[in-house]
């Protein structure tokens, strides 16, 4: 199992990365989500996998799984989703004022219109 | 009045005169006259004990560990020099209430003078070091204020640069030499390092510290090469000319030299620099001043030419020298205030300052004219002038010093200085008052009224006392030359007289004073021959140098940061798993400890569906909305994995969390391009995704390397599990740490969260105003629009379960500090029941129902969370402290209250307005373009414009 869940956070980080290195900007944002996606597991993951022990207290239950990842990832969690939000909304106001959805500076002497509308030309 | 006091005087008081101008200039000025009058009359109660030879301290402790104390000291140097700045800073304040005009804001005046008269006060009353540095920085600041002062005027703004700039970096040299002089003295404390002479001069970091300090005080004072800052910063205002540039701020560099006299000075290398320094500062100055048109230029450079003056007296290092040095401090700070004073009543009443369009003004302002009469002839040497004493001391002390074995250097450049000295005094005199009076002045210049030229004649009275009886300012200047020399040498046995006899100085001070006669005869054609010469301006070296460091700064930034964020990503990553690798090779590994789970059919197929879809996300990514709906099958499985994996709480949120980040994603990808077009080569897909494989290997390695092994110490969370029940009164541990034990932790988060929201707001109204509204407005949608776009089934559907998705999202906010839900959980939930609506029956139809804007549900979470913490305040514990007790109402069973669920109720709040404001911004962007009404008379859409371009272009 182990072995499983940390091969399962290699790929997420290896297709996280390879997204964020892309050039537009939806498939970086897609590539930062499944990046909090690795993260949040690595870090929910460094309490250690157990199974069955949920950090609810019962009685006569002698041994809980660790609370203290889990609780700093619940509000990881909430957070990425505002940072995701957050990265949206600035990636479509760049495309809406300037109708380019590039990551990087574009060399001068393009006009964006061009760039802009071969979008949907090709595929 | 304590040193403090004295000190904190003017800091504090630099508060009033931008509160008090409301209440008129007169109060403001008088409010700021009587702080300096305040601290003045402080200070004075002080001067019967530093007489008596006591030194008044005040300490106290603040950073011991760095060596950074407050302490204060005062004996004859310091009170003499803060006599100087706030004696002089009382009558400049009183001649700024004449000289400032209506149009400039008085108050922001008043309090940059008074900050800047606090920091030079804390300068010469400083016993630790550090404290002093600082001090010295703040003059630096406020004088910067100062200068450029007349913001509206580019040569003011230029002077107040190029003045910090100069002095910043001689401070910077400075703290570097402070230190070094702490290090080898082992103490910050002036007192201390006094002491310790012999040390420090036998030390071999004595000569770095001492070359870096006096950088400190030769660009402070404008020593030679740092002269050319002062002459620009006579941009400023007179009032600032007269206090920074004549008797306080230039003074500072001169006054740590003198402070430091005992243990720098008596050196080769002391004498060496500071004299050499000093004595081409003051020949150099002199020549350039005699040529200068603008009045205050010509007495911005002689005063550099009398710093020099100065300089040199204390780079001599005789005790004879020191004491002609405190004299001449005494006098130049009287004779050239009143001189910048008088260039100042010039200039505010026949409208100029430049000497060619000035002359026979000896009639129309006779009182101004006694006045700069008695100044200057006090500038340029005249006996029966203070001026006159201290330069004859030091024409005394050169005709014996000995500069690079040549005996009579040092003594012709002083005359020749004497001389040029004499020559632009008499300039200044007679080129402006004597000679035919003009009928082409700008203005009608007369004779302003008392407020303005009292002050300078109360100095020029001073001037003439001194000049007269020296032997009244002789106690001073011994008292004050007996704490320069801090016991390091004998008191010279001389007495301040008008005749000493038939001595080379007196002999010398008649070459300057016949020289300066003839030069000014012959001024013409040498005028003509130095403006043909035309030396050097450093001005333009200045500008050449900054211009070069700006571009050379301008090329790395731009080759390091050239816009291609994706290379910042790259090298980024590539750096990150490079150092990690190396941590991993070289580390110790100690051997798994921990149990493995067992693996079932169940967990791999989980795994392989998460692998897959991952997989097959990367391979289609440039399908958007296929990408989309991968992303949720991740998500998903995420959430399953921490539901198997004991983290209910933990599942509950990702799968809630999962349907908003979709649905946002869907509504900006309306606006997006639904496809990503091919356009990195096969090389570059090949370089990213080696380099992202490198990053997933060792994100794997590392985490299964942790997975493998047993917690090293005992983690922190024990604490958490043992106390959550006893303490925070909650059996969900997870949510107890979350509302209790972590809680600022969280009322933190939940600001960050709103925050997220209001920008994501903030940038759709900059969208919805502007052009790109009416781009938005012309927008053709890609897809075609359902033709029925609220379909009724979903709509009865939806309004159905409304009810029951609430009652859930309650029973897991009340449930959650026993089991698994809580504030974060709830709020998801609730706000998916609310975009089930907006999705069910339209934006407009759900808009209108809503009636509290989702600022204020997320303002008010945060105020709940908020109150909820301070309320513990009023309990005597700290902020976020909760509080539960068990309650029963019959006929229900016995239930837990606890002051946790009204922080919970805080973040429920604040996280349903969050996700809804954000949500809703982005539906909106949609539906607001729409809107026929105009805002602006003409809305021209650009994108009109482009594609008709595009059409051409394509």
């Amino acid at each position: 199992m182990e072995l499983l869940m940390a091969s399962a956070i290699g790929v997420l980080t290896a297709a996280g990365v390879y997204l964020v290195l892309r050039l537009r900007t939806f498939p970086v944002i897609i590539g930062t989500s499944l990046l909090s996606y690795a993260v949040n597991v690595f870090l929910f993951a460094s309490g250690r996998l157990v199974v069955n022990q949920p950090p609810i207290l019962r009685d006569g239950v002698e041994s809980y799984t660790d609370p203290l990842p889990q609780a700093l990832v619940l509000t990881a969690i909430v957070i990425s989703f505002g940072m995701t939000a957050v990265a949206v909304m600035v990636a479509l106001a760049a495309y809406l004022s300037s109708n380019d959805d590039h990551v990087d500076d574009q060399p001068a002497g393009l006009g964006p219109s061009i760039r802009g509308d071969s979008d949907r030309g090709d595929g | 009045m304590s040193l403090f006091l004295i000190v904190a005087l003017p800091f504090l008081g630099a508060l009033l005169p931008g509160l008090l101008i409301q209440a008129g200039r007169q109060t403001c000025a008088s409010a700021t006259f009587m702080v300096t009058l305040a601290a003045l009359i402080g200070l004075a109660t002080h001067i019967p004990a530093v007489v008596d030879g006591q030194t008044i301290t005040a300490r106290a402790i603040w950073l011991p560990a760095l060596g950074l104390n407050v302490n204060l000291f005062l004996d004859g140097l310091g009170l003499f020099f803060a006599c100087l700045i706030l004696g002089i800073g009382l009558l400049i304040i009183a001649y700024a209430r004449a000289y400032l005009s209506e149009r400039d804001n008085m108050g922001e005046f008043y309090s940059y003078l008074l900050l800047f008269q606090g920091a030079m006060v804390g300068i010469v009353l400083s016993d630790n070091i550090l404290m002093l540095l600082v001090f010295w920085e703040l003059t630096s600041l406020s004088s910067f204020l100062l200068i450029g002062y007349w913001k509206h005027l580019p040569e003011g703004r230029q002077g107040a640069r190029m003045a910090l700039t100069v002095t910043g970096m001689g401070g910077l040299a400075m703290i570097g030499g402070m230190l070094l002089l702490g290090q080898i003295a082992g103490s910050y404390d002036l007192t201390t390092i006094l002491q310790n002479r012999e040390a420090i001069q036998a030390s071999p970091l004595y000569l770095p510290a001492l070359i870096l300090i006096l950088l400190g005080c030769f660009t402070k004072s404008a020593q030679f090469p740092f002269h050319f800052w002062l002459p620009h910063a006579m941009a400023a205002p007179t009032p600032v000319s007269a206090y920074l540039h004549s008797a306080t701020m230039v003074k500072a560099g001169i006054f740590l030299m003198a402070r430091m006299w005992p243990v720098l000075a008596g050196t080769d290398a002391w004498f060496l620099i500071v004299t050499t320094a000093g004595l081409v500062t003051m020949v150099v100055a002199a020549i350039i001043a005699l040529f200068k048109d603008d009045l205050k230029a010509l007495l911005a450079f002689s005063t550099v030419s009398h710093l020099g003056l100065i300089t040199m007296l204390l780079g001599i290092g005789t005790p004879y020298a020191a004491m002609a040095a405190v004299f001449h401090i005494l006098n130049h700070a009287t004779f050239k205030a009143a001189l910048f004073m008088s260039a100042g009543i010039i200039d505010h009443e026949a409208g100029t300052r430049d000497i060619k369009r000035l002359g026979g003004l000896r009639k129309l302002m006779p009182v101004t004219f006694v006045i700069a009469t008695l100044a200057s002839l006090s500038m340029a040497g005249i006996p029966f002038f203070n001026g006159f004493l201290s330069k004859e001391m030091m024409l005394e002390e050169a005709s014996h010093t000995v500069l690079f074995d040549s005996a009579w250097l040092v003594p012709v450049l002083a005359t020749i200085g004497a001389l040029f000295s004499a020559a632009y005094s008499f300039r200044y005199l007679g080129h402006t008052f004597l000679g035919a009076e003009r009928d082409d002045y700008p203005s009608h210049p007369h004779d302003p009224g008392i407020g303005m030229w009292w002050p300078p004649a109360f100095l020029v009275a001073l001037v003439m006392l001194i000049g007269v009886a020296p032997f009244l300012a002789e106690p001073t200047v011994r008292l004050v030359t007996q704490a320069v020399l801090g016991g390091a040498a004998e008191m010279p046995d001389a007495h301040l007289k008008i005749w000493h006899g038939f001595t080379p100085a007196l002999y010398m001070s008649i070459i300057a004073v016949l020289g300066g006669l003839v030069l000014l005869a012959l001024f013409r054609p040498l005028d003509k021959g130095w403006q043909t010469a035309g030396p050097p301006y450093a001005k333009a070296m200045f500008d050449g140098v900054i211009g070069g460091a700006v571009s050379v700064a301008r090329f790395v930034t731009g080759r390091l940061h050239d816009g291609a964020l994706t290379r910042y990503a790259l090298i980024f990553t590539v750096t990150v798993v490079a150092v990690a690798y190396h941590a991993w090779a070289t580390g110790a590994k100690s051997p798994p400890t921990h149990d493995l789970i067992p693996l079932g059919p169940m967990q791999l197929a989980g795994w392989l569906m998460l692998v897959i879809a991952t997989g097959f996300l990367v391979y289609c990514h440039r399908n958007r909305l296929l990408a989309l709906v991968l992303m949720g099958v991740i998500g998903l499985m995420v959430s399953i994995g921490f539901a198997y994996l004991s983290a209910p709480d933990l599942a509950l949120t990702q799968l809630s969390v999962e349907v908003v980040t979709i649905i946002l994603m869907l509504l900006a990808l309306n606006f997006l391009p639904k496809q990503t077009p091919v356009e990195s080569s096969w090389s570059r897909r090949i370089r990213d995704g080696v380099i992202a494989l490198g990053a997933g290997t060792g994100a794997a390695a590392l985490i299964y390397s942790i997975l493998v092994r047993d917690f090293a110490t005992t983690p922190i969370s024990e604490y958490h599990l043992e106390n959550s029940y006893a303490g925070g009164g909650g059996t969900n541990v997870v949510n107890v740490i979350l509302v209790d034990f972590r809680g600022f932790d969280t009322f933190g988060e939940i600001i960050v969260l709103g925050i997220a929201a209001l920008i994501i707001y903030a940038i759709t109204e900059a969208l919805l105003i502007g052009p790109t509204r009416a781009r938005l407005a012309a927008r053709k949608p890609d897809e075609p629009l359902a033709g029925d776009a609220h379909p009724l089934l979903m709509v009865v559907v939806t309004r159905v379960t409304m009810p029951v998705m609430l009652m859930v999202g309650i029973y897991i906010f009340l449930r959650g500090h026993n089991e698994p839900g809580g504030g974060f959980i709830a709020g998801l939930v609730v706000a998916i029941a609310l975009v089930v609506q907006y999705m069910a029956s339209g934006f407009a139809w759900a808009d209108e129902r809503q009636r509290y804007p989702y600022h204020t549900i997320i303002g008010a979470g945060v105020l709940v969370a908020g109150v909820t913490g301070i309320g513990s305040w009023f309990a005597g514990y700290p902020f976020l402290t909760s509080a539960f007790g068990y309650f029963r109402i019959p006929p229900f069973e016995e239930f837990e209250l606890a002051t946790a669920m009204g922080f919970d109720l805080g973040v429920f709040l604040a996280v349903v307005g969050a996700v809804m404001l954000s949500l809703e911004s982005f539906s909106r962007l949609a539906r607001r373009a729409r809107k026929d009404r105009s805002e602006h008379a003409m809305d021209i859409d650009p994108s009109r414009e482009e594609r008709a371009e595009a059409g051409r272009g394509g």
